[in-house]
């Protein structure tokens, strides 16, 4: 087993740090929603730990069998980002679900505004 | 299926039970200014008690103006929501304004009006909650391109082994509904080429689902709107939406609020 080079320890925790710094500016600033931010920070944190816990990386490679631990952070995250994208595409779905109902109750309500002016109902 | 007793198209006497129904012609439209008026007249001409609403489905061209001056109803989306979306929207409007009985109609004439009360026939008789036009019980000039012939009978044959009855034409859109059908897909309807999952959903709710035959015209004016690349999509996405429908828990039959 090859030890993580101290040096990919040092700039996976930067660039962790970094991420967690601009989700949190993110929300500070209102662009983005704490329920979208959750899975983010969970990402960040995962990765900070793995990558600042050599111990910690070294053992679950060796569990998992990854040869090179900093594979393992290169996984981990991946894993993460798969996530992301899948609770994404469920946000989507839902919006433009919500998207076609607003548009379709739009739709009948100026149908309905322009039948009364112009007295031309199909009401009973 | 058992064949229709059917009267004559030329007889134009409307069947005292149909005419005691408010009924109402749902027609999905997209850019089809050349061809909605004529539509719209013919229904009317066949059946002057029918209402017709037009969906304007995000139109570039006049067909709202056309179909307004030719005395349809018209409810307008403000951007194009897809065939599904329409008809839904279609069957809202008659839900709202108190319909018994909707059928829906192609916008570029390839379905002829004076057929509708072929559709109407099983609904008024009681047997059936959703009637569906097809090209295939009968012989029908029907000119469609191989590839989407193959398709349509794989679909058939796909949907008839789920709602265990022969169906032999799922994908056509010349259909009738009573009250029960306008309220379930009023509320519940598939998105993007809707008519074999409505099949099935038809089914799950426990309505009851027939088939007569019709002709089909080929079209005269503007493009079908499927491509190929299209029907590539379509063949995918409706085959994953049957096969997950399958595990999803039957709904209930909707009451009327």
């Amino acid at each position: 087993m090859t030890p993580t080079p101290i040096r990919v320890s040092i700039a996976a925790s930067i660039a962790a740090v970094l991420l967690l710094f601009v989700i949190f500016e993110l929300i500070r600033s209102r662009r983005l929603q704490e329920r979208y931010a959750l899975l983010w920070l969970l990402t960040g944190v995962v990765t900070l730990v793995l990558a600042s816990w050599r111990d910690g990386l070294g053992k679950l490679s060796e569990t998992l069998g990854v040869a090179y631990p900093p594979s393992m952070l290169f996984l981990a995250t991946g894993f993460f980002v798969l996530v992301l994208l899948l609770h994404y595409s469920t946000v989507i779905s839902r919006l433009s679900d919500q998207n076609r109902i607003l548009a379709q109750r739009l739709a009948l309500l100026e149908g309905r505004l322009r039948e009364e002016r112009t007295g031309r109902s199909a009401e009973r | 299926m058992k064949s229709e007793q059917i009267t004559p198209p030329s007889s134009r006497q409307i069947d005292s039970r149909v005419a005691a129904l408010r009924r109402i012609a749902v027609i999905p439209a997209l850019n089809e200014e050349d061809s909605i008026a004529g539509v719209i007249a013919e229904i009317r001409a066949t059946d002057p008690g029918f209402q017709v609403v037009v969906i304007d489905d995000g139109s570039k061209d006049r067909t709202s103006q056309v179909a307004e001056a030719a005395g349809a109803h018209v409810v307008r989306h403000p951007y194009n929501l897809g065939i599904g979306g329409a008809v839904q929207t279609g069957l809202q409007y008659a839900r709202d304004h108190g319909f018994d009985i909707a059928v829906q109609v192609d916008g570029d004439a390839q379905h002829d009006p004076a057929e509708i009360e072929r559709l109407l026939g099983p609904i008024v008789e009681g047997r059936a909650d959703l009637v569906v036009g097809s090209r295939f019980l009968e012989e029908c000039d029907y000119n469609a391109p191989f590839a989407r012939l193959v398709g349509i009978k794989l679909f058939a044959a796909f949907v008839s082994l789920i709602v265990r009855q022969r169906v032999t034409d799922t994908t056509s859109g010349f259909r009738a509904i009573n009250r029960r059908g306008i309220v379930l897909f009023a509320s519940d309807y598939p998105h993007d080429y809707p008519e074999v999952e409505a099949n099935v959903l038809v089914f799950k709710h426990r309505l009851r689902l027939t088939e007569v035959p019709v002709q089909m015209r080929n079209r005269t004016t503007g493009a079908s709107s499927i491509t190929f690349r299209m029907s590539v999509y379509y063949m995918i996405k409706v085959t994953l939406a049957l096969f997950v429908g399958l595990f999803r828990r039957s709904p209930t039959p909707l009451e009327e609020k």
